[in-house]
């Protein structure tokens, strides 16, 4: 069933389209030599043209067009061998230029698409309208000083891609999915970090409202949200808030809007309001940004695996269902850590290990992928110890207990606990006797015909075994004694 | 007198030491100290800082370290940043803006041993032609009306306080920047050699921005070597200008040797414009005859679009002033007027900052190139600009270099033409195209109005082809002998 | 296409130019006097000309991504009309 609004008059169905910011991932900015580090002190990270000197011009990054067009090639658009820079005029206290430089008649990227997942098992395509470089602004606070609002233009300069989706997402699900897509592309491609919570991806949200069958009708532009959640949530607000509009007999207004995450409503932005007319044209102080074939081909052919094509061959390849394949490749990190432990081994039991005792560890841990609690390799020799029934099963679930806890291997885990499996016939077969001879009245109702005490009996042989026990042997061995 | 010389004849006297740097710097010093209060060409004078660098030279000199302008005392138009000294643009928002950083082109020239003497006046942000609009008051052209002494009369602009100083010999040679004729005219109406190159030889890094597409920084000097001097100094790719052109920088100086034998030398009828001066069109007829008596071949050409390029150039340029000075703020260096919020602060800075003139170019930027608005007035002109360029393009297909007059008259006095302002802008109906099209054009000086003021010739070359304007230049300046002085100069 | 004070206001907010009510009819008639005198552009025919953006007519160089730039916090604060410790100061914005 689609998403929709139930209001008054009916069903509404939500048109969105996200224009999402990611910061390129460079050593220094788009125009200038300074650092395009994260987290510097203020105004240390600034060159006279970021902070918009007389006389200062601006000189492009290779490095970060290439990072426009690798991902372009990712986003399966198409790459313009020609762009151009434009200004965008407009006034603002942490945009020393007085206009941003930007692409807006011929971006460096043209349509692509992105699929996406849906959590009813469909796939949907996400048409991309566009992608353009164009440089940050600085950072404006406000809360240091009651009657002044301070700059610090560390982040001014540096180098953006806008990636501009169609209208094509139609519920706060499909926008989620759509960034995290997204976002899990940009990260294989190395060519931004999708951290939201530090501002390097952020994504303005275009809302309206329609009833099914009539053309889009008025849209309001959502700034600057920071989290996948609060993109899900502004869609939810702006959408009820429009429905309401419309269904009282007023008529929403094109105009720009913030998301207040605590009071999860939109209100008006006030500084936007009179800055419609960016009075666009081309920007003088660059010439046309032209890229060689040759260029392009050598950045397509040294693209890495991206997460659909990944997914595709993990499930070829490995035999995986299509909800594991897709958990393991979300992010770059963890279809690595998964290929590791699944090299040589049964990668079905990988992957379960992985998506289950491995995932269940990040979590309790508060840890990351790119700085796990045990090694891929580590998990992998755990799996080994299975296999060749140096432990059985149960005793590995410890073994992978006591390695998050201390970090050490499981052999040496093993060999200090002594937890190596008991495949000795006379042990077991001692443990078995003990176990008949101390239960007389269970083992008559066994050969009575209650079977399901079958179970009680390798229970207690696996417990007077310390746990050590070797399954099968128990089990045959006790078949043979009690029939 | 030291502040007669050329830059050629200054740098043989200086190597072979029949005077010091430092004797030639305090000669024009001294010249300041004198003219200056009332010529108002320079706004800020750095005396000590050309001791210093005058010491230095003559300490390079000793050692044998001579380069192209080890000792030779230049004025800087006060557009070019200069590293602890203060940078004006001739305008109240940059207050006492001092740059941290040197313009390429004044380090090119300082590494060339060049002495600075000063920053020249100019109109403000070199938006003007009569240097009427500076924030800083008036340049009074050095010039002299034969019948009416006491007629001021400007410079030209913008670069007239650049002009004013070469032409009063108060420095040897200038740097200008000509975005619509801003170096040619001052030349002409100051009777001086003014070179405006192509688009990207010399780097507007560290040039305070007018128009980027126009803007070009160029020499002035009182002969054609002068000029060609300088300009081989001003000129280098700068990887820190996009727009630079990588090329070598040829040797201007031999170009002014090459003659003219051969060449040929286009004469565009459009420029011959309804109600031109009989002095103009004589004047301009004496430079085609020169030409041809030294061997180049005369051909009429076509530049059909001639007549659009002023009010192309008066969409273009102040469409890019209005965002190129936008960065003029009061947020993080110059002037600022406060307000109660962020708006009332822009608006009374900027107010406050900029003169009538840059106001009212940054209404017009902003007005052609707001919504609804840019497709009828800057996409088409910038399509006029792509057909003038065109016109160069046949035009130079078929000539080396073209002929004519720079300006429509000789200086005029301050208070004429500024009620209109339209008016005014006609000053640079020969000049533009050239700035439109990025091509390289000089004005040298060919005669005297019967008034006994400098007239100026344009000569205008093939993209990147500076030697045969330099070689062109030179012959008229032989032909031409011109040898008239100011009535106000050093030493007089 | 006129100017009108109206449309001075207009343009004079975007341009961020505080002017006088008394300076709106006056600035009308010059700028109507420019554009008047522009309109002369009209007469051209560019039908199929494709607009030139600049005076240079080569593509653009990149350059290396390198840190070479930045770092010098006291030159950039220096000519600063307002700042407060490492910060420029400006009224407060409400966004």
């Amino acid at each position: 069933m689609a998403y929709a609004i139930e209001g008054a008059t009916g069903a509404w169905e939500v048109v969105v389209g996200l224009e999402v910011h990611a910061q390129v991932i460079s050593q220094s900015k788009l125009f200038s030599g300074s650092s395009a580090a994260f987290g510097a002190e203020p105004n240390t990270q600034v060159s006279f043209v970021d902070a918009g000197f007389p006389g200062m011009l601006p000189v492009i990054n290779r490095e970060c067009v290439a990072q426009a067009v690798r991902t372009g090639l990712g986003l399966n658009a198409v790459i313009h061998n020609v762009s151009r820079f434009d200004r965008k005029n407009y006034f603002y206290a942490d945009m020393p230029q007085g206009y941003q430089i930007s692409q807006y008649q011929h971006p460096i990227v043209g349509t692509g698409v992105v699929e996406v997942e849906l959590s009813d098992g469909s796939v949907k395509e996400i048409g991309v309208t566009r992608l353009h470089l164009e440089q940050d602004a600085g950072k404006s606070l406000h809360d240091r000083h009651a009657t002044k609002t301070f700059i610090d233009l560390n982040r001014s300069g540096v180098a953006l891609m806008e990636i501009v989706s169609e209208p094509d997402i139609r519920s706060p699900e499909e926008a989620g999915a759509y960034l995290r897509k997204l976002r899990s592309i940009l990260r294989y491609l190395g060519t931004c970090d999708g951290n939201m919570e530090e501002g390097s991806m952020r994504a303005d949200v275009n809302v309206s409202v329609r009833k099914a069958g009539e053309p889009y009708r008025t849209r309001c532009e959502v700034k600057n949200v920071n989290s996948v959640r609060f993109v899900m949530q502004a869609i939810e607000a702006e959408a009820a808030r429009q429905v309401e509009v419309w269904e009282s007999g007023g008529s929403v207004k094109q105009e720009t809007r913030l998301f207040d995450p605590n009071r999860l409503e939109t209100r008006p932005m006030r500084s936007k309001e009179d800055a419609h007319d960016y009075r666009y044209f081309p920007e003088p102080d660059l010439l046309p940004l032209v890229l060689e074939d040759d260029w392009v081909a050598a950045l397509k052919a040294s693209l890495p695996e991206l997460p659909d094509a990944k997914k595709a061959r993990f499930r070829a390849e490995y035999g995986l269902t299509a909800y594991d394949a897709a958990v393991l490749v979300a992010e770059k990190a963890t279809a690595e850590f998964f290929e590791t432990v699944a090299k040589g081994r049964d990668a079905k039991i990988a992957a379960n290990w992985v998506t289950g005792d491995f995932f269940a560890a990040l979590n309790k841990t508060g840890a990351t992928i790119d700085n796990p609690p045990i090694s891929a390799t580590d998990l992998g020799a755990l799996l080994d110890l299975i296999a060749d029934s140096t432990i059985n099963g149960r005793i590995a679930k410890d073994v992978f207990e006591a390695m998050v806890e201390t970090g050490k291997s499981p052999a040496t885990i093993v060999a200090e606990k002594g937890l190596r499996q008991v495949t000795d016939t006379g042990a077991i077969d001692a443990a078995v006797d003990a176990i008949i001879a101390a239960n007389p009245d269970k083992v008559a109702e066994y050969r009575s015909g209650k079977d399901k005490l079958f179970g009680f009996f390798v229970g207690q042989t696996m417990k007077a075994m310390a746990g050590k026990g070797n399954p099968a042997l128990i089990n045959e061995t006790l078949k043979k004694r009690l029939a | 007198m030291l502040t007669d010389l050329t830059i050629a004849q200054a740098k043989a006297g200086l190597e072979a030491k029949q005077f010091s740097a430092l004797e030639l710097t305090e000669a024009h010093l001294h010249g300041i100290d004198t003219l200056n209060p009332r010529l108002n060409a320079f706004l800020t004078v750095t005396a000590e800082a050309a001791r210093e660098q005058a010491k230095a030279a003559d300490a390079a000199i000793g050692r044998g370290d001579i380069r192209a302008l080890t000792g030779i005392p230049l004025a800087i138009k006060d557009l070019f940043c200069t590293q602890g000294v203060r940078t004006t643009a001739a305008s109240r928002i940059l207050d006492s803006f001092v740059p941290p950083y040197e313009s390429t082109v004044t380090a090119n020239l300082l590494a060339d041993g060049a002495v600075f003497v000063g920053k020249t006046n100019l109109d403000e942000f070199a938006m003007g032609s009569s240097n009427m609009t500076s924030a800083f008051g008036p340049v009074e052209n050095p010039w002299k009306r034969r019948q009416d002494q006491n007629a001021i009369l400007v410079p030209g602009g913008s670069s007239g306080g650049s002009a004013a100083a070469v032409a009063a010999r108060l420095a040897m040679g200038a740097t200008g920047t000509d975005t619509g004729g801003s170096i040619r005219q001052p030349a002409s109406f100051c009777g001086l050699v003014g070179v405006k190159p192509s688009y990207g030889r010399c780097s507007r890094w560290g040039v305070v921005a007018f128009a980027s597409s126009l803007d070009h920084p160029g020499p002035f000097a009182r002969t054609v070597e002068d000029s060609a001097i300088l300009l081989g100094s001003m000129a280098s790719h700068d990887p820190k200008d996009s727009t630079s052109a990588d090329r070598p920088v040829p040797d201007y100086r031999a170009a002014c040797r090459r003659g003219v034998a051969g060449l040929r030398i286009g004469i565009p009828r459009e420029y011959r414009v309804d109600g031109m001066s009989a002095e103009i069109e004589a004047l301009w007829q004496q430079g085609i005859d020169w030409l041809r008596a030294a061997g180049a071949e005369i051909v009429d050409v076509s530049l059909p679009h001639t007549k659009y390029g002023l009010a192309t150039y008066y969409i273009v340029a102040p469409a890019e002033a209005s965002s190129n000075l936008a960065r003029y703020d009061g947020v993080r260096y110059g002037l600022r007027r406060d307000g109660a919020e962020l708006s009332d602060m822009y608006g009374n800075t900027r107010a406050a900052g900029f003169g009538t003139e840059v106001q009212r170019r940054i209404l017009i930027g902003t007005y052609v190139l707001s919504a609804g608005y840019y497709d009828a007035y800057y996409l088409r002109a910038q399509k006029v600009r792509a057909l003038i360029l065109r016109d160069f393009t046949e035009a130079f297909a078929q000539v080396d270099a073209l002929l004519t007059p720079t300006a429509p008259s000789a200086a005029f006095a301050q208070g004429e033409k500024m009620d209109d302002p339209v008016q005014m802008y006609l000053n640079d109906l020969f000049t533009v195209g050239a700035n439109l099209a990025g091509v390289p054009a000089s004005s040298v000086p060919a005669g005297l109005d019967s008034n006994g003021l400098p007239l100026g010739l344009q000569i205008v070359g093939r993209p990147f082809d500076e030697e045969t304007v330099f070689a062109v230049s030179a012959e008229i300046e032989r032909a031409a002998g011109f040898s008239a002085l100011p009535a106000i100069r050093a030493g007089v | 296409m006129a100017l009108d004070p109206t449309t001075i206001r207009r343009i004079a907010t975007l341009a961020r130019i505080q002017v006088d009510d008394d300076r709106l009819e006056p600035l009308s008639q010059e700028l109507n006097g420019i554009l008047g005198w522009i309109a002369q552009l009209n007469e051209v025919d560019v039908d199929g000309v494709e607009p030139l953006t600049g005076g240079a007519q080569m593509a653009m160089k990149m350059r290396d991504d390198a840190v070479t730039d930045g770092g010098y916090p006291d030159k950039i604060l220096a000519n600063a009309p307002d700042r407060n410790g490492a910060f420029f100061a400006v009224p407060k914005v409400v966004e």
